[in-house]
């Protein structure tokens, strides 16, 4: 393997991470809250669908972003009515988001448009194009720095910049503002949370919300920056490798973007080589498929440094009466 | 203490979420355009309106049956089996491999062997994620969502690289053997002078799920291990206290709700496809979510919705092909009904245990 290749792997293994790093995060912000999200899924997809639909009529792939963030806080609401405000159950909620998510995204494409449940294909600024950072071309003869520079760390979308930057972020709203220990808090006890007289139903709601916008602009990635239009079930499972990575990275922000690039990292391999072999050896492509659930299984055994989640992750909280 | 009736929680509640979900489906046809009264003529029609129809509404009703079944029992132990998908499609390769090594004189013997493959094969899939809750305390409702993945790996795998006949271009296994062909209700019906539709794939193993129910209902309610397992779903100290081992408790409600799951495959692969291949679950796995919420758990509850899901899925196919909407339609239905059911339960049940506290205090006045 060339220097080339590990630079175009690497290159595809970023595009890849970005909405499993984006849906990662939003299920952290939930999670660490207190609030199972299995509807990161759905609302990627609802996401895709939305902003792929707004970007071909306005021509805008930021108006398309916005639209696509705005139905993805549609499904928020939704989860948080259910889990939140009715104290139903989590999990089933997150189910039916992710099934409301698959039928209506088909059922609106194809009233809207007629071409079989997709979106016109976008073109010229109603997609995000590919930035060339500064210097990229001047510095692209110079060796071993300038093709990273020029391959892997320039001439991607807005979105992956955008990505990236809410890792940091996020870690600085979780553990820097008063707001993130709030918010950790109220995934670990809410009851003492509630007793010093802050709104534990308020923060759950925002951090349903966060998680909303997260996903927004995961699935708008999705559809207007690494596709060019929305088709069907074109979230693919993400919302749930974004899941695994999330229990990989035992709840934390850093982690939460090694996970992702390492999962990003297996789907880009399984894409570009199908069966490796090693020696006389072939592991299989569908090995390399599987292999993010079975580390996720095998992190949750806690056979390998134990994953514990939020404490009072999944439970609605009952005031004392 | 009781705030309602057991009438009315076990009725009622079902019903206003039934109607809730009904009246959105309703609107959605409306804003897209499309008149709800036809679409429901269709669906009617379809599914109703023939032998044919119904052929295809029991044959689907017999799958959902099966993963319905799955999830109640794991819901009567408090356990969210999510990963019905995956215990059905590994139920399928055990169908598939006792059909094609063994040679079988007859159906009904073949029959019993594709059963006990399924459900091992499908126990088995449960059984790891089940023993990583009880001993290690993995979340199982993540655990299963990740065995649904790799059992899709797995399967690709095997169906490529073992079980695909030289030559064949498709992944799935070579036909089964004559011998193992199941009986349809067409050939079960014929001697009795009924005319059943020739070309639907319902057949012998609805009378297996049937009996799943029937014996579902026995185990849970008329039996210790049944007792235990509500005494675990209803307190886990308590049953604890009561002697009664979690560990247990955990594997042998996961493992049966797995070999349910598995049982399956019976229906879909040995009964009609009479082949295994890559999809052939088609979403069941998770439509018995749905089921189990809307039955209420309990097996008379989960035959009922499983044959109104029957219906949704040959009336919505009859009504895609014959109308504009398209048959996610019957997706975003199965989502309300899930969501009404399950997650918004509180919102449809607490309006009617005030309305039933006030007419008791009335009552009493």
């Amino acid at each position: 393997m060339d220097f080339l290749t590990i630079l175009q792997v690497s290159d595809s293994s970023i595009r890849l991470a970005v909405p499993l790093l984006l849906a990662c995060l939003a299920g952290l912000f939930s999670e660490r809250a207190g609030i199972f999200d299995i509807g990161l899924e759905g609302k990627m997809l609802f996401a895709a669908f939305f902003s792929a639909a707004i970007a071909y009529v306005t021509g805008s792939a930021w108006l398309g972003l916005l639209a696509g963030i705005a139905g993805s806080m549609l499904l928020s609401a939704l989860h948080g009515v259910a889990s939140i405000t009715f104290r139903g159950n989590q999990l089933i909620s997150g189910v039916a988001i992710n099934f409301l998510a698959a039928g209506l995204t088909v059922l609106m494409a194809q009233a809207w448009f007629g071409q079989g449940g997709r979106t016109p294909q976008l073109s010229g600024d109603a997609r995000f194009t590919e930035i060339t950072l500064p210097f990229a071309e001047a510095l692209r003869d110079v060796p071993v720095i300038g093709p990273i520079y020029y391959e892997l760390i320039s001439g991607h979308t807005a979105l992956v910049y955008v990505a990236m930057l809410c890792v940091p972020l996020t870690w600085w709203v979780l553990y820097r503002t008063r707001f993130g220990l709030r918010l950790r808090a109220v995934g670990e006890n809410p009851a003492a949370v509630d007793t010093a007289g802050i709104s534990v139903i308020g923060l759950r709601f925002a951090a349903v919300a966060i998680a909303g916008i997260l996903c927004g602009i995961a699935g708008a990635y999705l559809a207007t920056a690494l596709q060019a239009n929305f088709v069907k079930d074109m979230s693919a499972g993400r919302g749930f490798i974004a899941l695994a990575a999330l229990i990989f990275a035992k709840w934390k922000p850093w982690p939460a973007l090694y996970a992702t690039l390492l999962f990003g990292f297996l789907g880009a391999v399984a894409i570009r080589y199908q069966n490796i072999q090693i020696g006389n050896f072939t592991i299989p492509v569908q090995f390399m498929e599987a292999l993010p659930y079975i580390l996720t299984v095998v992190i949750l055994a806690g056979f390998v440094g134990k994953a514990i989640p939020p404490r009072a992750g999944g439970e609605p909280y009952v005031k004392e009466r | 203490m009781d705030k309602m009736p057991a009438w009315a929680d076990a009725v009622l509640v079902p019903l206003i979420s039934l109607i809730l979900a009904g009246v959105l489906s309703a609107l959605v046809i409306l804003a897209i355009g499309e008149s709800p009264v036809e679409a429901v003529n269709y669906m009617v029609k379809g599914a109703f309106g023939s032998t044919n129809g119904w052929g295809y509404t029991l044959y689907y009703a017999t799958n959902f049956m099966f993963t319905g079944l799955a999830v109640a029992v794991a819901f009567h132990a408090r356990m969210f089996n999510i990963g019905g998908e995956g215990q059905a499609m590994l139920g399928g390769l055990g169908v598939a491999l006792v059909c094609l090594y063994i040679p079988w004189p007859h159906w009904s013997l073949a029959l019993i062997g594709s059963i006990t493959g399924a459900a091992i094969f499908g126990a088995l899939w449960a059984a790891i994620p089940a023993y990583l809750q009880a001993r290690r305390g993995s979340h199982i409702v993540i655990t299963t969502i990740m065995f649904n993945f790799i059992a899709f790996s797995v399967l690709n795998y095997v169906l490529v690289n073992v079980l695909k006949p030289a030559g064949a271009m498709d992944p799935a296994t070579a036909k089964f053997p004559e011998a193992t062909h199941l009986p349809t209700l067409h050939d079960m019906l014929a001697p009795l002078g009924i005319a059943f539709s020739k070309s639907s794939p319902a057949n012998v193993t609805l009378f297996v799920a049937l009996a799943a129910c029937v014996g579902v209902y026995y185990l849970i309610w008329r039996t210790k291990l049944g007792y235990e397992i509500r005494a675990y779903g209803f307190s886990e100290s308590g049953a604890v206290y009561a002697g009664i081992s979690p560990f247990k408790i955990i594997m042998v409600v996961m493992l049966l709700s797995g070999a349910l799951a598995g049982g399956m495959a019976v229906n879909n692969v040995m009964g009609e496809a009479e082949r295994l291949v890559m999809n052939s679950v088609e979403g069941a796995g998770f439509i018995g979510i749905a089921v189990a919420l809307m039955g209420r758990s309990h097996p008379f509850g989960v035959f009922l919705a499983a044959i109104l899901f029957g219906f949704l899925y040959q009336g919505g196919a009859e009504m895609a092909f014959w109308t504009k909407i398209p048959r996610e339609l019957v997706v975003v239905i199965q989502a309300l009904v899930i969501l009404f059911t399950g997650a918004l339960d509180n919102m449809v049940r607490m309006p009617l245990e005030k309305m039933f506290l006030a007419m008791r205090k009335k009552g009493d006045a």
